[in-house]
């Protein structure tokens, strides 16, 4: 490829507006302020339609829900829930883990909002990644709090708990709750990049056990048309999760079907040649291209940037 | 010399996974370090920060309570509250109430332990008289009115399970000599520890106040038998042919009357 040829290529890209590039992060927000306004609204205003809090909830006097981590936590400290708490683990773990397990993480929980902010502040810094924990260490951390959980018979874990302090600070009365969320915010970006919702929260690793079989999946249906800007790989939360999908060849699927994806929709925000979309797991079509002569990928510079991390 | 480059390969990858796995498993047993000393901690539970009704025991209830805060809610007089970081109270999170802010008014329908999804306050409680938050007790003799010898009687007045939990017991006045004391009495197997008569007492610090059972009280010893139960268990003295011996009281210092009433000191 030549230099003219790319300049060319950059001259034509298109460049999708600011609404655009932002819709998915604004319908979270969206949805994040919703979820919370549901659990503020009695408190605040008298109107009862959610009471207590993410960890276990009623919604109008019929509909219970129980997040299953703390739960877990219960049971393997030797604690048998009542009715209302199975039921609502049911729900909870029925729904998330049809529709996308980590949908939670990027659309409901409230730390969502501080990393995503974190990083933000960390992108605009231009700091280095820092310390990169390995993949399978929330899973670790997640054992860990069981362990300590059936060990103490008490829920431990609960005493630190940045997300559960996080929501019961802001339905129930911070205290000194915000003191862990400020720890969270600097250690992302100061420390480690996505490094709590990406490597450590043990609560987003039971929401990814739950994301293996579920329906809402990423689709880089339109990877042909990849010029391989990397914005994708910038914004997103768990990067690694991109390239089977983007950089598959052929017959291999567009879907992203690592169970890492939190759905957050950001890639396919920032995507000016739209790559990316939401669709379901079986959905494995893809976009043929439109061009009679395809933009053909050369690896170089992919290489020259540090592979695909 | 492929194969040995091979297993070569393997070996490094082998050694850095094994490295890896020791790194986390350490990190996490740093970090479980902590927590179980800090959960040591934490289940210290101040005295008074009384759990709502049926609450389990302590050491259970921290491994059955996933603090949602749906008793809280669920309280029509905002009596609970939710313990919040920082704070020198129970665990974080947890529910309980300091009755001398909000007693627990014991709803008839019990709607906090109904609330709850986890059964940490247990289901099995449906008569709030049966509830044990704590126990009353008359905590400061000398400042008490009613131990001065006036009519205060507040604490009893308000107990909901008045001449049952809070007794008023006569007492000769010894200071005046002529009249009665009604002593408050707070009998513990009634007594729920709501925390309305610590919450009513009229002085600037209350002198009866809800503590834990395990501060209120005392537990007699297993084998410790009451002479005059058995006695009326047996329908006859147990031990037959004892001879009552004559009382003994010393010449020098015959008793005197000092509680005549309606007469004041003799």
């Amino acid at each position: 490829m030549t230099s003219a040829h790319l300049d060319s290529v950059v001259c034509e890209r298109p460049k999708h507006g600011w609404l655009r590039r932002n819709r998915f992060l604004l319908l979270r927000r969206g949805v994040q302020l919703f979820t919370l306004a549901l659990f503020l609204a009695g408190p605040w205003a008298g109107l009862w339609i959610v009471k207590g809090t993410l960890t276990s909830s009623m919604t109008l006097g019929v509909l219970p829900l129980t997040d299953p981590f703390l739960m877990l936590q219960a049971l393997v400290s030797g604690h048998w829930p009542e009715l209302t708490g199975i039921i609502g683990v049911a729900i909870v773990v029925g729904s998330y883990a049809v529709f996308g397990g980590r949908i939670y993480c990027s659309w409901v929980c409230p730390m969502n909002v501080v990393t995503d902010s974190a990083n933000w502040v960390h992108r605009m810094l231009g700091l280095k990644k820092g310390w990169q924990p390995k993949k399978q260490t929330r899973y670790w951390v997640m054992a860990m709090t069981l362990l300590v959980a059936a060990g103490t018979g008490s829920l431990a874990y609960e005493l630190v708990n940045p997300v559960t302090m996080l929501h019961r600070g802001l339905v129930f009365g911070m205290g000194f709750a915000w003191a862990s969320v400020v720890m969270v915010f600097l250690f992302d970006v100061f420390v480690s990049r996505h490094g709590w919702c990406g490597h450590l929260c043990p609560m987003g690793a039971v929401y990814g056990l739950l994301n293996i079989q579920s329906l809402l999946r990423v689709s880089a249906k339109n990877r042909e048309a990849c010029d391989d800007c990397m914005d994708c790989f910038e914004v997103c939360p768990e990067n690694h999760v991109i390239s089977p999908a983007l950089r598959g060849k052929g017959d291999d699927t567009p879907l992203i079907l690592n169970r890492d994806c939190t759905a957050c929709g950001r890639c396919i925000d920032v995507c000016d040649l739209d790559v990316f979309s939401f669709t379901h797991r079986f959905d494995t079509q893809l976009i043929q291209p439109t061009s009679i002569e395809p933009i053909q990928h050369d690896p170089a510079p992919i290489k020259a940037m540090g592979g695909h991390k | 010399m492929s194969g040995e480059k091979k297993t070569g390969l393997i070996d490094a990858k082998r050694r850095q996974f094994l490295g890896d796995a020791a790194r986390t498993a350490c990190g996490c047993a740093v970090a479980a370090t902590f927590l179980t000393v800090w959960q040591a901690q934490a289940k210290a539970l101040p005295a008074d920060a009384i759990r709502p009704p049926g609450a389990l025991p302590e050491e259970e209830f921290l491994g059955a309570c996933v603090r949602c805060g749906l008793c809280v809610r669920d309280c029509p007089f905002d009596t609970l509250k939710l313990a919040e970081l920082g704070e020198t109270g129970p665990a974080t999170g947890t529910p309980y109430f300091t009755a001398r802010d909000v007693p627990c008014e014991m709803c008839e329908d019990i709607p906090c332990v109904v609330a709850c999804p986890t059964g940490a306050l247990d289901h099995s409680l449906t008569n709030i008289d049966d509830a044990n938050m704590g126990v009353a007790v008359l905590i400061d003799q000398e400042n008490c009115l009613n131990f001065l010898g006036l009519r205060c009687d507040v604490c009893y007045r308000v107990c909901p399970l008045i001449d049952e939990a809070i007794t008023l017991e006569v007492r000769p006045n010894l200071r005046t000599g002529s009249h009665a004391v009604f002593v408050p009495t707070v009998q513990a197997d009634f007594c729920t520890g709501c925390g309305l008569c610590e919450k009513a007492c009229v002085l600037p610090e209350s002198a009866i106040k809800v503590l834990p059972q395990r501060i209120a009280r005392a537990e007699s010893a297993e084998h410790y038998r009451l002479g005059w139960e058995e006695k009326a268990k047996a329908g006859n003295a147990l031990v037959p042919g004892v001879i009552d011996l004559p009382d003994r009281v010393p010449d020098a210092t015959p008793f005197e009357p000092v509680f005549k009433p309606g007469k004041g000191r003799p």
